[in-house]
């Protein structure tokens, strides 16, 4: 197997924000963190995109190269995930993320900042799979129940996908091959291979 | 007064290596998290894979990916 992978299709967001309703709802996620958000370029103005962005389980992940007390692990699917027992709060996580993911909920009476909570894809944390503590503390774990993350099962037009990173690849890579247009963007040759069948035919339109 | 002196740097270097008995400090060390792959404790898990044989919950997740995000699929 791969790594887990998510990918969302910016051709087919429609900014329902369905996946980050379905991860606040699976989870049970204090309010004011938003472990899952959907992000609008070019919001009101015509051929506007919507991507739904969460924690991207980078592989070489920033967060854990700054976290000073090295509570961050990576589980062998290639899943980032940490452990809020040596969680200290610092927020260092947060300022090394490129893409937002740390949250830090408001605990106590005068609203400091609490532990870091993140996207876990779905796979709890470092307690006993799909036990209260874990759920308590990191939310539901479905990878151990043979399930993917909720966001992208939950997603009404497929555009966030979550799954092995091949199997997701192949899948984006049909679409793009079917809707005819997208193989030109940068990146495709190096995630695809130039020469694959990805290839928009001549005069398609961009 | 030699005496006093031995006493002293054997007192000295005692107290010296007395840190090198101190236990790791190492943060973040011992974590263990149970692969997905060994199932949950509880009664959501879906039907298809067996706990704890890692083939079959990858090849159950696989189809599962496939069936559920890929409508090209139902399509042909």
């Amino acid at each position: 197997m791969a790594r887990m992978k998510f990918v969302c299709d910016a051709e087919r967001c429609i900014e329902c924000n369905g996946c980050v309703t379905a991860c606040k709802n699976e989870h049970e996620v204090p309010w004011g963190v938003n472990r899952r958000r959907v992000v609008t370029l070019n919001d009101g103005v015509p051929g506007e995109k919507s991507i739904s962005v969460a924690c991207m389980h980078c592989s070489d992940a920033p967060c854990m190269a700054v976290c000073p007390v090295n509570c961050f692990y990576r589980t062998d699917e290639g899943v980032v995930l940490h452990d809020k027992d040596i969680c200290i709060g610092c927020g260092y996580c947060s300022y090394a993320c490129p893409f937002g993911a740390p949250q830090f909920p408001a605990a106590g009476t005068f609203g400091v900042r609490g532990k870091m909570d993140k996207c876990t894809f779905c796979a709890g944390g470092p307690e006993a799979n799909g036990s209260q503590a874990e759920f308590e503390k990191y939310g539901r774990n479905r990878l151990a129940e043979g399930k993917l993350p909720a966001c992208a099962e939950m997603c009404s037009t497929k555009a966030l996908l979550a799954g092995d990173g091949d199997v997701v690849a192949d899948i984006f890579r049909n679409r793009v091959v079917q809707r005819g247009k997208g193989a030109e963007v940068w990146g495709w040759g190096t995630a695809y291979g130039s020469k694959q069948a990805g290839q928009p035919p001549e005069g398609a339109k961009s | 007064m030699m005496r006093t002196t031995l006493k002293m740097s054997l007192v000295l270097t005692i107290a010296a290596l007395a840190a090198c008995g101190e236990k790791p400090q190492t943060l973040g060390a011992g974590k263990t998290d149970a692969p997905p792959y060994q199932g949950a404790e509880n009664a959501f898990a879906v039907s298809g894979w067996k706990a704890g044989d890692k083939t079959s919950w990858e090849q159950a997740l696989k189809a599962r990916t496939l069936n559920t995000q890929n409508e090209y699929s139902k399509t042909k």
